[in-house]
């Protein structure tokens, strides 16, 4: 102990970490148990940490940085029981960091969102997809580092229509969250001048893991012809026994086959590899889309820290959303947040559960400001007001 | 046969055990090998093997040894280049990335990638002397000319670290632009220039004050600023011009080293990482990472002349006269 005082002190001293002025930078992420989603297959649970992993994993990062500047950063967990109120939680929360990261349902960041106290607050939606949270109903408070659904979808279309898979087919989930990601598929098929022929909604409720391969031809037969078929199950249900079982032989996108996600563990590229490798060290498994929401939300609060040598909300949301920042995402790109909408711009990989086959934006999708503006809402067509 | 070509093939036997032509050897990451490139006929002749991940390389100053920074294998290897065999492995840290090879000959500054540590090691006695901690992601390795002086770039920390080689540690950081790739100090000493890679800049410090005294932007036409991302770069001989990779827009930037304004763009093969240059500094030979191979360039007409094929993602390259 009496070492490791010695130590501290000495670091304090010492000219290369005392060149400015020492920060605290309290940070809350707030989490909420789920009814565990009923699915047809157990081979994959969802891990008791995800998203949480990422904001730590980041917290670290911005530790070993801080520590050369003076910049000190702290994360409480809020994880609200099932039948808890993640609102009351967030309010109490705001009495003591004013930057908090949210792995909630949209309406209830929006409630969060237009608490008095968050006012001033910066709020990071690190997981929901919802494109109206980027459009009627944004809030200046809330930044998104989860990209949303409409970004998603329009990574899958991109990349359809660059293979020239024209006609589509989709099949959609009865959730909302499915309908929802099955929206965002028809309008970007709209934007992009594709057509989706054929859907049909997900009501088999027969254990597919011993007649998949009887119920899902009956099923896909009806769609007719299509190029690529569509698969909008974004409770990772039923998504994973189409491939190979469809009538006709087409491709699977979307929630199986070629998936658009923010992060998956064959993202290699780009350093992504130690990003990789620091995270598995970190909570013993892969690092999932859920994860890097969190953990970009936590290295954006880092990034804007650093380079402003301020811990004051409002110097570091004015800089968050201006021109100079820029975060190293491990995606290619620096990336950068929509000053619009609060959306962090970012590439979409689209992944097989063993390579990355292509990454959204694709080739020839251009842009005046940023290619990366090709997926998403975008400045004239968001109907969002509160970051005017 | 006719006498005279038989006189010269007889005169030309002993000339070609003594002298052999200039060599780069390129290390193959995703290979586990090196490509060795003859300089006189722009062709691989030999590939060995090494480790896994080979990334850096550097000769010792007489290039009767070559390091090689095998990433995977957690090693610095020791390799004969006359034979290519490994003679013995250096206890590097984990995941060893880049290093430098101090003035002194003897002691190696290594990056530690996936530990947040720069190791020093003297390879003369095999051990390890110093452990430095630095920031995330350590890559960017420089030693300035007198020796006086280790850099460790980090690149998730975004900054230049400045190492005491007497003390073996830190004495300054100071922040650059995103993910900091690589350091050169000029061999006058008096500056050293860091590229980022995210950022799209290279940033020039005065060494004395440690303060940034300029910073370099790129514009190549008809890429997206996104995609020029500088990473290697090396200097002219007289330190008047630097040549800087910029990764995933395929080209080569020429800098005036004096007014820090980009002459020219050269276009070479895809994600170009490092390069070296010829012994006489006449060629300059790039390592493209994305199409896996070797863009030579002519030094004086600033013109790619030959592209030549080597092993799967190739990333550092040094020069054997």
């Amino acid at each position: 102990m009496l070492r490791g005082l010695f130590a501290t002190l000495f670091l304090a001293a010492h000219p290369a970490f005392a060149e400015r002025a020492p920060l605290e930078i309290p940070i809350t992420y707030i989490t909420q148990a789920r009814d565990a989603a009923i699915t047809l297959s157990n081979l994959d649970p969802v891990p008791e940490d995800l998203g949480l992993a990422g904001a730590q994993v980041a917290l670290g990062d911005n530790l070993t940085t801080g520590k050369f500047l003076g910049h000190s950063y702290s994360l409480e967990v809020m994880r609200i029981e099932l039948n808890g109120d993640p609102v009351a939680a967030a309010d109490t929360a705001l009495a003591t960091a004013q930057v908090l990261v949210l792995d909630l349902p949209a309406d209830q960041l929006l409630e969060i969102a237009d608490l008095p106290d968050a006012k001033s607050a910066i709020l990071f939606n690190a997981n929901a997809g919802d494109s109206v949270l980027r459009d009627a109903e944004c809030r200046a408070n809330l930044l998104h580092t989860a990209p949303s659904n409409a970004m998603r979808a329009d990574a899958v279309i991109q990349f359809a229509r660059s293979k020239r898979w024209d006609n589509l087919a989709l099949i959609s989930g009865p959730n909302p969250i499915d309908t929802t990601f099955a929206e965002a598929l028809h309008k970007s098929a709209a934007k992009f001048g594709m057509n989706i022929s054929a859907t049909q909604t997900w009501d088999i409720d027969a254990d597919m893991r011993r007649n998949a391969a009887q119920e899902v031809p009956l099923l896909t037969q009806v769609l007719g012809d299509y190029d690529l078929l569509l698969v909008a199950d974004e409770t990772d249900d039923f998504a994973r026994y189409i491939p190979y079982n469809t009538w006709r032989a087409r491709p699977v996108a979307g929630s199986a086959g070629l998936m658009p996600v923010a992060w998956s563990r064959v993202v290699e590229q780009w350093g992504a590899a130690q990003l990789q490798s620091r995270f598995l060290d970190h909570a013993g498994r892969d690092m999932r889309a859920g994860d890097y929401g969190a953990w970009a939300a936590v290295r954006s609060i880092g990034e804007a820290v650093t380079r402003t040598n301020s811990a004051d909300v409002t110097v570091l949301r004015n800089f968050l959303l201006s021109e100079s920042f820029e975060l190293a995402g491990f995606k290619g790109r620096p990336l950068s947040f929509r000053a619009w909408n609060g959306q962090l711009r970012q590439p979409i990989p689209l992944v097989t559960p063993r390579a990355v086959v292509a990454q959204a934006p694709l080739p020839g999708y251009l842009h005046q400001h940023s290619e990366m503006d090709t997926l998403g809402l975008d400045r004239p067509e968001s109907k969002c007001e509160a970051f005017k | 046969m006719t006498l005279k070509s038989l006189f010269t093939s007889v005169a030309l036997i002993p000339l070609a055990t003594f002298s052999q032509a200039a060599e780069v050897w390129v290390t193959n990451e995703k290979d586990d090998t090196i490509s060795v490139i003859d300089i006189d006929t722009l062709e691989v002749t030999r590939t060995i093997e090494t480790g896994e991940r080979p990334r850096g390389i550097t000769f010792s100053k007489d290039y009767s040894r070559v390091y090689i920074c095998a990433s995977d294998s957690d090693t610095v290897q020791v390799m004969d280049p006359e034979t290519g065999k490994v003679l013995y492995d250096l206890p590097s840290g984990e995941d060893p990335e880049q290093f430098v090879l101090h003035p002194d000959d003897r002691h190696l500054y290594i990056a530690n990638e996936d530990d947040a540590i720069t190791t020093v090691v003297d390879t003369q006695t095999r051990t390890v002397v110093a452990q430095i901690d630095v920031g995330i992601e350590p890559e960017g390795m420089a030693v300035s000319p007198d020796g006086k002086i280790a850099i460790t770039t980090s690149e998730t920390t975004n900054m230049a670290h400045w190492i005491d080689t007497e003390t073996q540690e830190l004495f300054a950081n100071t922040l650059v632009d995103s993910r900091p790739r690589h350091a050169e100090f000029t061999a006058q000493g008096g500056e050293l220039w860091v590229s980022a890679e995210i950022g799209g800049t290279v940033s020039i410090f005065d060494v004395a004050s440690q303060t940034e005294k300029g910073k370099i932007r790129f514009d190549v036409k008809g890429v997206h600023p996104d995609r020029v991302q500088p990473v290697g770069f090396e200097f002219t001989e007289d330190e008047k011009t630097a040549f800087v990779a910029l990764g995933p827009s395929n080209h080569v930037a020429v800098v005036n080293a004096k007014t820090y304004e980009v002459e020219d763009y050269i276009l070479v093969g895809r994600r170009v990482w490092h390069m070296a240059f010829s012994p006489d500094k006449s060629q300059l030979f790039t390592t493209n990472g994305v199409s896996g191979d070797v863009t030579v360039i002519d030094v004086a007409k600033r013109d790619p002349i030959k592209t030549i094929k080597v092993g799967r993602f190739p990333w550092g390259a040094a020069v054997r006269p």
